[in-house]
C-alpha cells in the first residue's frame, strides 16, 4: 500500500516536500544529528575535568566546548526536537487534518533551520565562540573568536522557531476535522499551543538582543559599554526575558508527550484533562515573569529579587498539578509497562528532582550560595535536559511503529532506557555535590577536593552516552529486522492510531470524521 | 472584470477557512514582530531612565519638521492602502493597483526623507558607536548611546519600510498580472496589515525621537 514515504522515492521529492510528515522526519534527523555533535563536546567538557588540571584540552579550547555545547543543545536540539520533529508530524494527524496550514513555510523553516546550523558551524569551525551560551557583555563585545557567526546564527533559527510557532497555532485554531472542539484535542495539541504561544512572543525578542550584541562585536557600537552610556544589565533582562520561557518552549512539548504516553499505556482517561491543559497555559503565563532569577546576584533590588522568587517558585504549582495528574491517570489503569512509560517514569524522577531543586534555587538566600556553581548547572540539566531528552525518546520510541511502519526492539528499548537514567543520574547527580562544595561553573581548573566525585560523573557521561548509543543502533537496525507495525500496537484511542502505520499521503484513506473523544477508553476498541 | 479566483489549497474546506488562516498567520506574525519592538523600547526606556537629560537635549537636536513630514507620509501610506483595499473589494481593480503603487511610493518617499535626516547627522559627526567629532566636542557618554540607540532603532525600522514597499510593489503587479477580483481582496488586506504595522511603530518612535524634548 501507498504510503508517505514509498509515494514518491527520490531525493528531490524529500527536499522539494511539502508534507508535514516528511518535513518532521527531516527535522528529527537534523536534531539527532546535532545532539550527536553537542553530546561530543559534552563527552570532551567531561573528559577534561577527569582531572583537576589540564588533560586533554588547552584552556581556551574549554571556553570555547563549553560554550558550543550550551548553544548547540539548546537551539538546534531542545528547541527544535519535539515541536519541529513530533510535533509537525503528529498535530495535523490528531486534529484530523491534512497538512499544516502553511505547508511552503513549513519547509522555509526546515531550510532556514539549516542555514543557521550552517552560518553556526562556520562560526565553530573558524576561532569558535568561548563566551558561554549567554552572551553577556561586556566579555562578548570584545572576545578576538567568532561570537558573529554564532550569533548570527542562533538569529536565523529564531526565524525557523516563529514560523513553526505561527503555523502551529493557525493549524490548530483552522483545521481541526468537523465537530472537533477545542477541548476535544489531544493534550499534545495543547502543549504545542502553549509552546508555540512563548515561541512567538519570545523568540523575537531574543533575535533582537543577539543582533544587538552582533553590533556590539562586529561594529563596535559599545551598546553595552558603560563608557558609552551603556548597561551590560540592560542586556541581562532582555536576553532573559526570552531565555528563561525559552525552557518552557523546551518542557511544555515534552508535558505532552508524557500526557499521551501515559494515558495510552494506562489506557484510562487522563485524570482530568482539563487540569493538564489549563496548568500548561499557566506556566506559559508564570514563565515569562520570573526572568529576573538568573539576576539575583548581578544587580536587582531585595523587594524585586524576593517578587522574582516567589513568581519562579509559582511554576512549580502548575508542574505539581501535572505530575500528580499523570500519576493519578496510572493509578488502577490497565498498564502497560513498555519502553516509552520506562522513559516517562525517568521523566517523573528527573522532572520532579530537578523541580525541587528550582524552588530551592528560586530562594534568593540559597541562590547567592548556588550561584554560578555545578549545582545550578546540575538543577537546569535534570529539569531541562533530563526530562526534555527522556520525553524526546519516550516519544520516540512510543510513535516510531506509526512513523517508519516498524517496531523497535522492546528489550533493547528497555536495556537502552535504563542505561540512559543510571547515565544521566550518575553524571549530574554527583554534580549536584560538587556544586554545593562550592565548585564554580565554567571553569577549566577545580580543586582537588573534587576529583572524586567528578569522576563519578565522566564516568556517567560515557554511560549515557553508551545508552544513547545502543538506542541510535537499535533503532536504526529495527528498520530493516523489526516486525511490521499494526496500525495501533498500543491499543490507544488516540486518532493518530486509527489510521494506518506509516499513515498515507494525505493522513487518513478517507477524511476523518470522529465521534468519540481522543482518551474514551470505556468505549471498546473499534477494529483497525 | 474580476478574472481570477484564488486556488484552494488541498488541506482546507472552502477559501473563507483559507483566508481566515492567513490573516490569523499575519496577525500572529505581527504580534511577534510587535514583541521585537517592544525589546527595543524597553532598551530605550532603560537608556533614559539612565540619562534623562542627555535623552532630552538628544530629541531636541533632531529634526522635528523633518520626523513630523515622515509622519503624515506614512499616515497617508495608510490611508491610500485602506482606500485600495476598498477598492478591490468594490471591483474597482485599476484603481486598487493604482492606490497599491502610491503607498508604496509614500514608503519610499519616506526612506528617502529618513536617508536625509542621517545625512544630515553624519555631516555634523555623529556616527553610531559614539564615533565622530561630534563626540569630541559632546564627551559624555550618554550622546554616544543615546545616537546609537537613534541609529539602531530607526534603522531597524526602516528595514521593515524597505520590505513593506517591496511587497506593496510586488502586489501592485500581482493584482494587475492576474486580473485579480473581490475574492482575492484577504491577500491584499494581509499585505495592508503588515503596512499600518510598520506605520504604528513609526507612530511610537516620532514621540521618543522627535516630540519628548520639553524639561520636565
Amino acid at each position: 500500500m501507498k504510503n508517505y514515504l514509498n509515494a514518491e522515492t527520490t531525493i528531490w521529492s524529500w527536499l522539494s516536500t511539502k508534507d508535514h510528515k516528511r518535513i518532521g522526519v527531516m527535522f528529527l534527523v537534523s536534531v539527532t544529528l546535532f545532539l550527536l555533535v553537542g553530546g561530543i563536546f559534552a563527552l570532551i567538557l567531561r573528559l577534561e575535568h577527569l582531572t583537576p588540571g589540564p588533560t586533554i584540552v588547552s584552556p581556551n579550547m574549554y571556553n570555547q566546548l563549553f560554550t558550543l555545547h550550551g548553544v548547540v543543545m539548546v537551539w538546534l536540539f531542545l528547541i527544535p526536537a519535539i515541536p519541529a520533529g513530533f510535533g509537525n508530524f503528529f498535530l495535523p494527524i490528531m486534529l484530523g487534518a491534512k497538512d499544516v496550514a502553511f505547508p511552503r513555510l513549513n519547509l522555509a523553516s526546515l531550510y532556514i533551520f539549516w542555514v543557521g546550523a550552517l552560518v553556526m558551524i562556520y562560526g565553530i569551525l573558524d576561532r569558535a565562540a568561548d563566551t558561554g551560551w549567554t552572551f553577556y557583555p561586556p566579555y562578548t563585545s570584545v572576545t578576538y573568536t567568532k561570537a558573529t557567526p554564532v550569533l548570527l546564527g542562533v538569529f536565523i533559527l529564531g526565524w525557523s522557531t516563529i514560523i513553526t510557532g505561527v503555523n502551529f497555532i493557525t493549524t490548530i485554531h483552522t483545521l481541526r476535522a468537523k465537530g472537533m472542539r477545542f477541548m476535544d484535542m489531544p493534550l499534545f495539541a495543547w502543549a504545542l499551543y502553549g509552546a508555540s504561544i512563548i515561541q512567538l512572543i519570545g523568540t523575537p525578542v531574543l533575535g533582537l538582543i543577539l543582533l544587538m550584541i552582533v553590533m556590539d562585536h562586529g561594529f563596535d557600537w559599545g551598546l553595552f559599554d558603560p563608557a558609552r552610556g551603556g548597561d551590560p544589565l540592560i542586556f541581562q533582562h532582555i536576553f532573559w526575558f526570552y531565555s528563561h520561557p525559552a525552557v518552557y518552549i523546551m518542557i511544555l512539548p515534552p508535558m505532552g508527550v508524557v500526557s499521551e504516553v501515559v494515558a495510552t499505556m494506562a489506557h484510562k482517561n487522563p485524570l482530568s484533562y482539563k487540569a493538564i491543559a489549563y496548568s500548561t497555559f499557566g506556566i506559559a503565563f508564570v514563565g515569562f515573569l520570573t526572568w529576573g532569577h538568573h539576576m539575583f546576584t548581578s544587580g536587582m533590588s531585595e523587594f524585586n529579587a524576593g517578587i522574582f522568587g516567589i513568581l519562579s517558585m509559582s511554576v512549580a504549582v502548575f508542574s505539581a498539578i501535572k505530575v500528580f495528574t499523570w500519576t493519578g491517570t496510572l493509578y488502577k489503569g490497565s498498564v502497560w509497562i513498555r519502553t516509552p512509560l520506562v522513559y516517562v517514569f525517568s521523566f517523573l524522577f528527573l522532572f520532579i528532582f530537578g523541580g525541587m531543586t528550582g524552588v530551592a534555587v528560586a530562594a534568593t538566600s540559597l541562590d547567592v550560595h548556588w550561584h554560578d556553581t555545578y549545582f545550578v548547572v546540575a538543577h537546569f540539566h535534570f529539569i531541562m535536559v533530563g526530562a526534555s531528552l527522556t520525553a524526546f525518546l519516550a516519544a520516540l520510541h512510543y510513535w516510531w511503529p506509526k512513523i517508519t511502519g516498524r517496531m523497535y526492539f522492546e528489550g533493547w528499548g528497555v536495556a537502552g532506557a535504563i542505561l540512559v537514567l543510571l547515565g544521566f543520574v550518575g553524571t549530574f547527580f554527583p554534580l549536584f555535590l560538587v556544586g554545593n562544595g562550592g565548585m564554580p561553573r565554567r571553569y577549566y581548573h577545580y580543586s582537588e577536593q573534587f576529583q572524586a566525585l567528578n569522576v563519578l560523573a565522566t564516568a556517567g557521561s560515557w554511560v549515557l552516552a553508551l545508552g544513547l548509543l545502543l538506542i541510535l543502533v537499535t533503532l536504526i537496525w529495527s528498520l530493516y529486522a523489526g516486525e511490521k507495525a499494526p496500525p495501533n500496537p498500543w491499543h490507544s484511542r488516540s486518532y493518530e492510531w486509527m489510521t494506518p502505520s506509516p499513515p498515507p499521503k494525505e493522513n487518513f484513506p478517507e477524511t476523518p470524521h470522529f465521534v468519540r473523544g481522543p482518551y474514551d477508553y470505556h468505549l471498546p476498541l473499534e477494529p483497525p | 472584470m474580476n478574472v481570477a479566483v484564488p486556488k484552494l489549497q488541498h488541506h482546507f474546506e472552502d477559501i473563507p477557512k483559507q483566508a481566515h488562516a492567513a490573516r490569523l498567520g499575519m496577525w500572529l506574525f505581527l504580534g511577534s514582530e510587535a514583541l521585537f519592538f517592544s525589546g527595543l523600547f524597553t532598551f530605550y526606556a532603560g537608556y533614559r531612565a539612565h540619562h534623562p537629560e542627555i535623552f532630552r537635549l538628544g530629541v531636541a537636536h533632531n529634526d522635528l519638521v523633518l520626523g513630523t513630514v515622515n509622519t503624515f507620509i506614512l499616515l497617508t501610506g495608510s490611508l491610500l492602502i485602506s482606500l485600495a483595499l476598498w477598492a478591490l473589494r468594490a471591483g474597482h481593480r485599476t484603481l486598487a493597483v493604482l492606490l497599491t503603487a502610491c503607498t508604496a511610493l509614500a514608503g519610499v518617499v519616506y526612506l528617502v526623507v529618513k536617508g536625509a535626516e542621517w545625512g544630515r547627522h553624519m555631516s555634523e559627526g555623529i556616527f553610531p558607536g559614539g564615533r565622530g567629532d561630534f563626540f569630541v566636542e559632546n564627551p559624555e557618554p550618554a550622546w554616544a548611546v543615546f545616537y546609537t540607540a537613534y541609529y539602531g532603532i530607526t534603522g531597524f525600522h526602516a528595514i521593515h519600510v524597505t520590505v513593506g514597499v517591496c511587497i506593496l510593489g510586488w502586489t501592485a503587479w500581482w493584482m494587475h498580472r492576474e486580473r485579480v477580483g473581490p475574492a482575492a481582496a484577504y491577500k491584499l488586506a494581509i499585505v495592508s496589515l503588515y503596512w499600518h504595522f510598520v506605520d504604528i511603530v513609526w507612530l511610537f518612535l516620532w514621540p521618543l525621537f522627535y516630540l519628548l524634548r520639553n524639561p520636565a
